[in-house]
């Protein structure tokens, strides 16, 4: 088991005929994700063709509409890697096709068009993840997104973070500990997007492969704190965190749209305190996040459950 | 990105939102004549800076006469303002706003802002004006009123005037403000605002509601779609370093300390930042060079790095995703030759073919000293820096 995606998902790659595009479905693709077709505007009726390394070759089918897209393919998912100006348009596009799940990679969408798009998305059934995301996998079983997926492992450890290159830092701590991730969610450094923190731990909670949660946060909002009172009330899994930006300078924009701390508000120190005392251990350096695991899942018993790889 | 007082009243102005008459004035002349031509028995002299608290900080100045517009305009051009918001270097004034007076009965609040939790515009109005809002937020948050806005229909005259009789205004100007309010709203969408700020606003004896200062930042994600934006960007309020990064798409922040750093994704860049105080050092920056780092632009990120005096030594770590690591190891060692590297270099590879990368570095012939993690390169940097 897993939450969002699983080895079932049909998936198809909004922009598809771009250079990001194209690389990325292969990749998928090298990872036994089942990619069946994709969305360029104007090129419907093409095929994108792909040589994979273990000698496969693979032919995709080209529409110009989603709804044709998902007509025709039985596709359940959609990957957006649209540039930013037209990237709210085509998560709509998404949305009204009725896909379950839409995952926006694009990053530098204007934020006004990410309040448009949440309040399309009132009352449908479409999940949004991201944007400006590194997307989501579940190891061993489907790949949708930017992330390096060898770094992965199957496994029982949940991973939710704000951050593409933080979440390759973490999984990478697990899997060279033996423990493999049940699936990892980037939920996006935007400060409007389709998924938060809570969401997902709803889903990890509820998720009986997953035994254990890494959220790694950042500066910005209060989103940590939410999900932290959260956890405390309703989480029966151990949560471990890890929150960047502690040096971050009040008022800087850190890379991330989202990760700025404005009026005050959104320390680092701030998250960290609330998160602690709703139980949750806190890594104090981001080399420590895998450690930090790993000592809350010997105290409770769960470290041998968790590791499924013996070195 | 965010403009001065002038040009947001100018913005303002625009779409129907009231402001004071003024003119931005260069030099000492400039501003007399300005004056002259307001014609009022009161002028206001502002400095204008890319920093809140000017008043307090001695930037702006009431004058009763062409002579003390001139007195005032010699003294703030070329002065170093220092206010909370500019750090102790504070900034130089170069520009002054010379704003007709007016008869202030009362002061308020209204700013715009997207509220992440409900992901939609926020209206948030006071009756504690000229105080700034966190303050007002933190003493007394019961004065604070919101209304949140449904971008299918926009800001209601409803939500305004229920927003106007909250703060107090007087109810021969509800509609005024309501409109005003209206106004502010428009701008604030029409422009791809991330923040519009009117603090304070002012009802004036004569009656009117106007903005008696303006600050407005934009959406730095939206700026593709306003070119008219982009000509009020004023260079000499950012820092250099960070105006280069910019041309190579780098996302570079300026900091105090002495460390430079070079990461590849915003979070880690941070967390890089955050591990180099950990083990006792201090950050000189924050960099991303972002997920397709290439050789041209690790040769810039290094060179902007290396302009800093402050440096003298620099991290780099990079988690190879997609990025392969002997691309950015091949980036490092071209780079380090090209800049003449001077400084103590340590350098943490991970993710795809660190391997190869690895003896990339060891064989460049160049000093690089290996990092096996982020704790590792962190200590290493900070007791070669010491």
């Amino acid at each position: 088991m897993s939450i969002l995606v699983n080895k079932d998902t049909k998936v198809i790659t909004q922009g598809i005929t771009g250079a990001t595009g194209m690389f990325h479905a292969k990749g998928a693709l090298e990872y036994g994700t089942q990619m069946v077709g994709g969305v360029t505007p104007g090129k419907g009726g093409t095929k994108v063709d792909f040589d994979l390394e273990d000698g496969r070759k693979v032919s995709l089918p080209v529409f110009n509409t989603v709804e044709e897209a998902v007509k025709e393919t039985g596709a359940t998912a959609s990957v957006i890697y649209v540039a930013a100006p037209f990237a709210a348009d085509a998560i709509m596009e998404a949305v009204d096709a009725e896909l379950d799940l839409v995952i926006c990679i694009t990053e530098g969408i204007p934020v006004l068009d990410m309040v448009k798009v949440k309040r399309y998305m009132e009352g449908k059934k479409t999940r949004l993840i991201g944007p400006n995301c590194p997307g989501v996998i579940t190891p061993g079983e489907c790949k949708i997104g930017i992330m390096p997926g060898y770094i992965h492992m199957p496994g029982h450890v949940g991973v939710v973070s704000r951050s593409g290159t933080l979440t390759y830092e973490a999984v990478h701590q697990l899997t060279t500990r033996g423990i493999g991730q049940s699936t990892a969610v980037g939920i996006g450094g935007d400060p409007v997007k389709g998924t938060e923190f809570i969401d997902v731990l709803k889903m990890f909670n509820e998720d009986p492969d997953t035994y254990a949660v890494i959220m790694i946060g950042e500066i910005g909002g209060t989103a940590e704190e939410e999900a932290a009172r959260w956890i405390k009330e309703n989480m029966t899994k151990p949560v471990v965190g890890f929150i960047g930006g502690k040096t971050a300078p009040p008022g800087k924009r850190m890379g991330h749209a989202g990760a700025i701390i404005s009026g005050g508000k959104g320390t680092a120190a701030e998250k960290i305190a609330v998160m602690e005392s709703c139980g949750i251990r806190v890594a104090p350096t981001p080399s420590d996040m895998g450690a930090t695991l790993v000592s809350v899942l010997e105290e409770r018993g769960l470290l041998e459950k968790c590791i499924t790889k013996k070195s | 990105m965010n403009i001065h007082e002038y040009q947001g009243k100018e913005v303002l102005r625009q779409y129907g939102v009231t402001v004071p008459r003024g003119k931005v004035a260069f030099t000492v002349e400039e501003a007399v004549e300005a004056a002259k031509e307001l014609g009022g028995p009161v002028t206001v002299v502002k400095a204008q800076i890319h920093a809140g608290g000017r008043g307090k900080a001695g930037g702006v100045k009431i004058a009763k006469s062409l002579d003390e517009v001139r007195t005032y305009a010699q003294e703030l051009l070329g002065k170093v303002l220092v206010t909370h918001q500019t750090g102790p270097e504070g900034k130089e004034v170069k520009r002054l706003l010379i704003e007709e007076g007016c008869d202030i009965r009362k002061e308020y609040y209204v700013g715009v802002v997207v509220d992440r939790a409900t992901g939609r515009v926020v209206m948030m109005a006071s009756e504690e004006g000229g105080t700034e809002i966190e303050e007002v937020a933190a003493r007394t948050p019961e004065k604070i009123f919101k209304e949140v806005i449904d971008p299918a229909v926009g800001l209601m005259p409803f939500q305004a005037r229920r927003l106007a009789y909250a703060i107090n205004i007087p109810k021969e100007l509800v509609n005024k403000a309501a409109k005003f309010m209206t106004a502010l709203y428009t701008a604030f969408i029409d422009k791809d605002c991330s923040i519009a700020e009117i603090n304070p606003l002012v009802v004036t004896g004569s009656g009117d509601v106007m903005a008696l200062d303006a600050k407005l930042n934009f959406d730095s994600n939206a700026l593709f779609r306003h070119p008219e934006l982009l000509e009020l960007r004023d260079l000499d309020e950012e820092d250099p370093k960070e105006i280069q990064a910019s041309k190579f798409d780098l996302s570079y922040i300026a900091l105090d300390g002495n460390i430079g750093c070079m990461v590849n994704g915003a979070g880690l860049a941070m967390a890089t930042m955050d591990i180099i105080k950990h083990y006792g050092g201090e950050p000189a920056n924050f960099l991303d060079v972002g997920g397709g780092a290439t050789t041209e632009k690790v040769t810039e990120a290094f060179k902007i790095i290396l302009s800093d005096e402050k440096v003298k030594g620099i991290f780099v770590n990079i988690f190879g995703g997609i990025m392969r690591c002997d691309v950015i190891a091949n980036g490092v060692v071209e780079a380090a030759k090209q800049v003449g590297l001077d400084r103590p270099l340590v350098v943490r590879l991970e993710g795809t073919n660190v391997d190869l990368g690895k003896k990339i570095l060891s064989e460049s012939g160049l000093n690089i000293v290996p990092a096996d993690s982020m704790a590792d390169g962190a200590q290493k940097i900070v007791s070669l820096v010491q």
